[in-house]
Order: C-alpha cells, then sequence, then structure tokens
C-alpha cells in the first residue's frame, strides 16, 4: 500500500516530467505542447493542484467505499453551504465587505463537521438506517443553505455573487495559493492514510472486530470522517459540489475491480484519481467550451467504464470468461463420459447425436461446442452421417472420467450413505473440482474393492442408445 | 402577533403549492425510506440535468413538456444504471448511485456550456426554482385564479396516490421483503421501477415549480420522521402527509419571519420549508413517544428514582433492626440529589415525617430485605460466590424481585443469611 502511494506521486511528477522532454509544433499541437509542458505558470499550478486533490480524494475515497459511506461527500459537500453562507453574513456584518477566503473555508469546515456528527448522532440514537440520516443532512443542511444565501443576497454592502463557485467549482481560475493548500491538505492526507493504515483497514472490513479488539472505533471513524471533511472542504472551490463527490467516489470504485488487496485498491485509487483531474484538466484546457470540473469527472467515469468491462479482479467481461471457460470444461468431461457411458451398454462403432442429446438434455449448441473442442483435441470422430466416435486416445482420455466419476459416486454410496439412484447428479456437481490429490486418497480408499486401473461398473442404471432411458433422471 | 393575519392570498397560495408538492414526496419517499434508498430523490434531481438540455435542444424553446420528457428519461435511466453498475459490478447501492448521478450530471453540466450559445438555462435556476414566483402564473380554473404550478403538482399528487392505493399491497410487500414478493409471484423489479419512475415523475415535475431543495428535502425528511413516530405503514403514510403540510406552512412563516428577527430582508422559502421539516424531525427524534431520546432517559431516570426509593426505605429498616449497631453504608450517600428527590417523594407514603418507616413503608422495606437476603443465600449456596461478594449482586437483584421468585428462592434457603441475618417473613 505504501508502494501504491508511492506509486500514485511518481506518476503525477512523471506526468509533469515526461511532457518537458517533447518537442513544440505548430498551431493545435502547440498548444497542446504549451499545456503539456507547463510553459505557463498557471497550468502547472492547475495541473499540480488538480492532481494532487485526484490522489488525495482517491485515497480516502478507498476508505470511504469499503466502510459503505460513499455518498458520505454528498451529504458532507451540501452540509457545507450554510456556513460558507453564514460566513459570509458574519463578514459583511462585521464590516468587512469582501470576503476572505479562509474565513469562508472556516465556516464550510464548521457545518460539515456539525452535519457528519448530525448523521452520527442520528444512526445512533434513532432507528434510522445509514441512507435517511444522510439524506436528512444533506437535505436540511441545504435548505439552510440556500435559505441563508438567500439573506445573504439581499443584504445592503455585500455581494454575494460568486458564492455559488462553491457549487459549481472554478478549476481553470485557480490560482498558487489554492494548489498550496491542496497541497498541504494532500500531504496530511497521506500522512494520516500511512499512520492510520492498519486502523483504517480493520475499521472498513470488520468493525465490530475492531471494537471487540479494544480499537476505539468511534475516535477511528471520526478520523476517517476527518479526512474526508479535510478533502471535501479544499476540493469544493476547486471542482465544484457535485464533482467533489465523483472524486471521493469514482476513482475508488473503478479501483475495486483491479483488486482484492486493500494496499493496492488505495493506490491504485489514488493513481486513477490523479489521472482522472490531470486529464480532464488538460482536455478542458485544450478544447474550447469544456467545463474542467465536468470534463474531469467524465474522463474518471470513462475509466469506471473500463474499470467494470475490464477489471481483472472483478471486470464484468474477466468473470464473463472464467465463467465460459468452466463451462468449456465441464461440457467437455460431460460428452466424454456419456459417449463412454453410451459405448458400454450398446457397444456399437458410433454413438447417434440424437442419443447423446438425449442422455445429457444438451442444447444444439452446447454439443456441438463441445464437440467441436473434442475433435480438436483429436478424441473423438464422424463415424458416419449423424453418429460420433472416440479416437483410441479419446477412449482412453473418456476412462479416465468415467472412473473418476464412478470412485466418487462409490465413495458417496459407501461413505455418505447416498442410495445409489442418488449418487449419478451429486457426483456430477463436484467430479469437475476433484483435484489429483484427492482422486488419490479416493483410490486409496476404495482400493480393496476396485484395484487401481479397473473401471467400477456404475452403481446405477445407465442410458442405453435408441432413446430407453433406463431409469435414470433425464 | 400572529403571522397568519398578514398572508395574503399569494402566501397562501405559495403554501398550498409547496405543500402539494411536498405531499407528492412524502408519500414516494416512505416507500423509498423502506427499501433504503433515501437518497435516490438526491440522485435523481441532479441527473435529470442532461434530459432538461437534450429535451431543450430538441424542441429549442423552453417549453416545458419535452424538457419534463426528457428529464422523466433520464431520471428512469439513473435508475436503471444504478441497477446496472450495482448488479453487474458488486458495488454497493449508495456507490453505483455515486457513480451514475455525478457522472450524468457532469455530462449535463458539460452540455449545457457547450450549447450555451443556443441554451438559456442557467442550472442554478433548474435546480433552485422560484416557489415565490409561482403565483404570478396562473391559470383560471371554474373562474378562480389557480397558479399553472399547483396544477400540475395536484397532477402528479392524483397519480402518486392513485398508484399507491392501487398497488397498496404489492408496494408494501416488496419494501419489506422482495424475496418473499418474489416466492409469492409478486413481480419486485417491476414495482421497484415502478417506484422509481414515481420517484422521477415527481421529482421532475416538482423541481420545475419549487426548486429541487424543497424536493428532495421532502422525499426523505417527511418519511423519516414518520417512521420514528409508528412502526406501521398506513399510520406512516398519514404522519408523513401531517408532517410535509405542517412543514411547508411553518417554512413559509419562517421565510418571512425569521430573518425579521435579525433586522433582515425574508429569504427563500424553499430552503426554509426544508429546514422546518428539519426541525419536525429532531422533535421526533427528542419527543417520540416509542423511540425518543427524552422518553427513553426519562424513563431510565424514573427506573432509577424508583430504586433510590427502596433504597432509602431499606436503609431506615436496617436501622430499625439493628438501632445500636454502627451506622450503615447509605448506599445513596454519594448521590445527594437523588436521595433528596426519593425522600421528598417518599414523605407522601413510606417514612414518617419524624424520619421512622410508617406502616406501608415497612411492608415495602421487609419485602425488598427478603428479595436482598434471599438472594445472598442464594448466591452463596449455589453460585459459590464468596459470601463477602454476594452483597452487591443482590443489592441489583433485589429491585427486580417479585413474590412468586421470592418464594422459589425461599424452598432452599434458612432462616437467616450468610452473615447470620435474620430474613424477614414474606407477611
Amino acid at each position: 500500500m505504501r508502494v501504491g502511494l508511492v506509486v500514485a506521486a511518481v506518476v503525477v511528477l512523471a506526468v509533469c516530467a515526461s511532457a518537458g522532454a517533447a518537442q513544440a509544433g505548430g498551431g493545435f499541437s502547440a498548444d497542446v505542447m504549451r499545456v503539456i509542458r507547463l510553459e505557463d505558470h498557471n497550468a502547472r499550478v492547475v495541473l499540480l493542484g488538480t492532481g494532487l486533490l485526484g490522489a488525495a480524494a482517491g485515497a480516502v475515497g478507498a476508505f470511504a467505499l469499503l466502510r459503505r459511506r460513499a455518498l458520505m461527500g454528498d451529504a458532507l459537500s451540501h452540509a457545507t453551504l450554510p456556513g460558507v453562507a453564514l460566513a459570509f453574513i458574519v463578514s459583511v456584518a462585521w464590516g468587512h465587505g469582501e470576503r476572505s477566503q479562509g474565513f469562508l473555508l472556516l465556516g464550510a469546515t464548521v457545518t460539515g463537521v456539525l452535519g457528519v456528527a448530525t448523521m452520527h448522532l442520528l444512526e445512533r440514537f434513532t432507528r434510522l438506517k445509514e441512507d435517511a440520516a444522510m439524506g436528512i443532512v444533506l437535505s436540511v443542511f441545504y435548505g439552510a443553505g440556500v435559505a441563508l444565501l438567500g439573506v445573504a443576497q439581499r443584504m445592503p454592502g455585500g455581494n454575494a455573487a460568486g458564492l455559488e463557485g462553491f457549487i459549481y467549482g472554478k478549476t481553470a481560475s485557480m490560482v498558487s495559493s489554492d494548489a498550496v493548500l491542496i497541497s498541504a491538505a494532500a500531504a496530511v492526507v497521506t500522512v494520516a492514510v500511512l499512520v492510520f493504515y492498519k486502523e483504517m483497514a480493520l475499521l472498513s472490513f470488520d468493525p465490530g472486530y475492531a471494537a471487540a479488539r479494544g480499537y476505539p472505533v468511534s475516535a477511528l471513524d471520526a478520523v476517517m470522517l476527518g479526512l474526508v471533511v479535510a478533502v471535501t472542504v479544499i476540493g469544493l472551490q476547486a471542482v465544484g459540489l457535485i464533482l467533489m463527490i465523483a472524486l471521493l467516489i469514482i476513482p475508488a470504485a473503478a479501483a475495486r475491480f483491479w483488486t482484492n488487496r486493500l494496499g493496492v485498491m488505495v493506490g491504485l485509487s489514488a493513481v486513477m484519481g490523479a489521472m482522472a483531474c490531470v486529464t480532464g484538466a488538460v482536455v478542458s484546457a485544450l478544447v474550447e467550451k469544456m467545463p474542467s470540473g465536468a470534463t474531469i469527472v467524465l474522463v474518471a467515469a470513462g475509466g469506471f467504464f473500463v474499470s467494470l468491462m475490464f477489471g481483472t479482479a472483478r471486470g464484468v467481461v474477466p468473470r464473463f470468461l472464467e465463467r465460459r471457460f468452466l463451462g468449456q470444461r465441464e461440457a467437455r468431461r460431460h460428452l466424454l463420459r456419456a459417449m463412454a457411458e453410451l459405448t458400454e451398454t450398446a457397444g456399437t462403432d458410433g454413438v447417434a447425436r440424437r442419443d447423446l442429446t438425449r442422455a445429457r438434455a444438451w442444447r444444439q449448441g452446447e454439443l456441438r461446442a463441445a464437440e467441436g473442442q473434442l475433435t480438436g483435441e483429436g478424441l473423438m470422430e464422424i463415424a458416419r452421417e449423424g453418429r460420433v466416435r472416440l479416437t483410441a486416445e479419446g477412449r482412453l482420455e473418456a476412462l479416465r472420467v468415467v472412473r473418476e466419476h464412478r470412485l466418487w459416486e462409490l465413495f458417496l454410496v459407501r461413505y455418505a450413505d447416498i442410495a445409489p439412484s442418488h449418487v449419478d447428479r451429486d457426483a456430477d456437481a463436484i467430479e469437475h473440482l476433484i483435484s489429483p490429490a484427492m482422486m488419490a486418497e479416493l483410490e486409496r480408499l476404495l482400493a480393496a474393492e476396485q484395484p487401481a486401473p479397473a473401471i467400477p461398473p456404475s452403481p446405477h442404471a445407465l442410458p442405453a442408445p435408441g432413446g430407453t432411458s433406463t431409469g435414470r433422471v433425464p | 402577533m400572529n403571522p397568519f393575519t398578514q398572508w395574503v392570498s399569494t402566501d397562501w397560495w405559495i403554501v398550498a403549492t409547496a405543500a402539494t408538492c411536498a405531499v407528492a414526496c412524502a408519500l414516494v419517499g416512505c416507500f423509498l425510506l423502506l427499501r433504503k434508498l433515501s437518497m435516490m430523490g438526491d440522485a435523481v434531481s441532479h441527473a435529470v440535468l442532461p434530459g432538461l438540455v437534450v429535451g431543450f435542444l430538441i424542441s429549442g424553446s423552453r417549453d416545458p413538456l419535452p424538457m419534463l420528457v426528457g428529464a422523466m428519461v433520464v431520471g428512469l435511466l439513473t435508475a436503471y444504471l444504478t441497477e446496472v453498475v450495482r448488479s453487474s459490478g458488486k458495488v454497493d447501492e449508495g456507490a453505483s448511485m455515486g457513480v451514475v448521478f455525478t457522472t450524468l450530471f457532469a455530462l449535463g453540466l458539460v452540455l449545457v456550456v457547450r450549447f450555451s450559445d443556443r441554451i438559456d438555462l442557467d442550472p442554478g435556476c433548474v435546480l433552485y426554482g422560484m416557489l415565490e414566483f409561482v403565483p404570478l402564473d396562473t391559470r383560471t380554473v371554474l373562474g378562480v385564479e389557480v397558479p399553472e404550478a399547483l396544477l400540475v403538482l395536484g397532477g402528479v399528487l392524483a397519480v402518486n396516490v392513485v398508484v399507491i392505493a392501487v398497488l397498496f399491497k404489492e408496494l408494501k410487500l416488496t419494501s419489506f421483503d422482495p424475496a418473499l414478493a418474489t416466492a409469492l409471484g409478486v413481480p419486485a423489479r417491476v414495482m421497484h421501477y415502478l417506484l422509481m419512475t414515481l420517484v422521477a415523475l415527481t421529482t421532475v415535475a416538482s423541481f420545475q415549480a419549487v426548486g429541487s431543495i424543497l424536493v428532495v428535502a421532502m422525499l426523505i425528511v417527511p418519511a423519516a420522521t414518520a417512521a420514528l413516530l409508528t412502526q406501521r405503514l398506513v399510520p406512516m403514510l398519514f404522519t408523513a402527509v401531517g408532517v410535509a403540510v405542517l412543514s411547508a406552512v411553518v417554512g413559509h412563516w419562517g421565510a418571512i419571519a425569521v430573518p425579521r428577527w435579525f433586522g433582515m430582508d425574508s429569504t427563500m422559502t424553499s430552503g426554509m420549508m426544508a429546514v422546518a421539516a428539519g426541525g419536525l424531525l429532531a422533535v421526533a427524534v427528542v419527543f417520540s413517544p416509542t423511540n425518543g431520546v427524552a422518553v427513553r432517559l426519562g424513563r431510565r431516570w424514573l427506573l432509577r428514582l424508583d430504586e433510590a426509593m427502596e433504597d432509602v426505605l431499606a436503609t431506615l429498616y436496617r436501622d430499625e433492626e439493628a438501632p445500636n449497631r454502627e451506622v450503615r453504608r447509605d448506599p445513596l450517600a454519594a448521590k445527594p440529589m437523588l436521595r433528596w428527590v426519593a425522600r421528598m417523594l417518599l414523605h407522601r407514603s413510606g417514612e414518617r415525617a419524624g424520619g421512622g418507616l410508617t406502616e406501608t413503608g415497612r411492608e415495602q422495606a421487609r419485602k425488598l430485605l427478603r428479595s436482598h437476603r434471599l438472594w445472598e443465600t442464594f448466591l452463596a449456596d449455589n453460585a459459590n460466590i464468596r459470601v463477602d461478594h454476594v452483597h452487591g449482586s443482590a443489592e441489583r437483584l433485589e429491585h427486580i424481585t417479585d413474590a412468586p421468585l421470592r418464594s422459589a428462592l425461599a424452598k432452599s434457603a434458612a432462616k437467616t443469611d450468610p452473615q447470620g441475618r435474620l430474613i424477614p417473613p414474606e407477611k
């Protein structure tokens, strides 16, 4: 996990550094180069600031996601609005006509923390669930914020215009002091995550166990929430309210698809957050009329979609392929066994496809696919029209499969007290998962009645060709 | 001063519109709360932005119908995509909702900016809505000038009421136990999307009229308040409706009155209505007759007071029993306040003014001491606890021991307790 964070930092720097090596061209590419090589100060500030913000949000978001508090950022960022408005009203009432950034941030932090505390109290002292508690804090605090903004806008001597910037963000106008603030916050978050890594991991996966081991769960929860508050408040004015929520959720959710290990996930989430922010900021700088915050979110969402589809740990495509591969292996074994058993009962020089279909209730496509597999391996061949037979090699393989199946059946009959007429299906389900070691164990157990190379007779009736299934459940 | 006397018809129209919206939301919100989908209202209300923009682009005007349809479609899409991401990616509900709605909102923002020369659409305006302007846009119905927003919201409310009334059994079953519902042949999935359709319809129709803050708040807060006050679904629905109406009235009053206390002008009604709903929730949290914090605390305190009174009686009885022995440790010595209250109450019944026990008090104290010593005997004999350790446990158990339990304990007990003191008779 430490490695992950280091990687995150390196990537952010690498994006900046590698750009320096590129050469400037003309026209559009000149623009691209100018942005990427960070020639103007503003671009440097914006890229560094958003990148660090993305990394910090990604790392914190990973923990929040695992703690099932993904939407916490949503409630929290809405809860900062009354603080901003109140701070504005107070500063105007005291006669400071202009807004002081620090004071507004302080206000945002205060009501943000209040919101989180309210959420916690509602969950603790009432029957309301997390989602309701979040929704209540979100809507009531935001409503209060809107009401206060309404007052602020009608105050004499104050210019409330631009307070909405806190809601929609203004990445492009980020200045050095903002970047400094974000860097500081990112540093604090990184240190906190490193220091409390073990505790937060425990808290994310099993809060009950953490409490039983004597960890101060409430205090740790407060630390985690504090980090979310810090990142949110800092990020609000950079990318805006809704987009801040996205930065806390999307990279973390995307990282989850690639790994089952927490450390890797936190690092990956930070990297993805940073990359989405940097890419989004660059795109919005190059293309006209692309609001930066929204672009960042769309880039992050693109990354999420790719992760959802192709993530190695839980992505849709890898899972689909895995299932398919497993299905193919099972179908191959089933076909081999059906062939062997039909040959055993009928003794013909080939098995009719019709009988095969009946024996296993294959669908046409399934049967074709499994046949293709076996012929491809040289285990099966077409005897004549509508009939197939095993090659010599195929017979050997089929006998091995049948033997495993029957040994397992025998085991079930002998040791699990299952009626011979019922063992076929049970054996069918489990035989694909038997390891060679288990096979050896089975052989040892049943050695007395079945000496090693022999194929035990089936304990139940077998399907016969010609359609009369003898007592077998189709 | 009664603020309502100053209200003109405009104010009443505003309140009526807001209340209609609030009731429509609260009804749907109860089912969202039961399904732990309270954040759905917030998600949908943000996510519909691209739908509004596309509707606007297609129609090329501010004609509300295409925008409404566009928003409805995207609202449903939000629910659908959330479900897709959740089930295909094994992402938890909140996270998948967050991914979907922030992405759609970002898409909407990009569209707004990219087509800014063709669209006169301020996202802020769409999201806030102006409840105050509702009475300006009227239509004459049966000779009365009714705000158009009220008519639209009245229609939405009617749809919600009819759907919920007709499919009440199905909605209830799928909300509480989707697996059972499916087993019984009620399509839980269809019900889920039906509810989401109602949410999208209500949200979209409302926030053009009254702003999204009111919608999001009313989808959650009245339902949560009602859930704290009752455990049954039908009373919950009615309570939620009541809370919704009350928040609308109190909120509008607050928007006018509260800023005046600080010498400022009035403020946004919709925001204050959300705050009012929050206030009502806070009242329910504290004073709910079944679960309220204050009620639970009060009950605990009464119990402690009851025990304290019994302790005082027992101390007095022990003094009577052995007047010459050294002064007993008063169990309430460390709690003078509790002791004082207990004594004040006891003066009425159990304790004589001079300091002794009345007949009733002695009766009660004897039973208490009987329980105490029976427990000490039992613990020493049967639970293998050392004699000098049984007092503490007996001190706690004596308060919850009744006559049948005492007689059961007495069966195996001797006449005296482990310290050799007489166990007083039951009568």
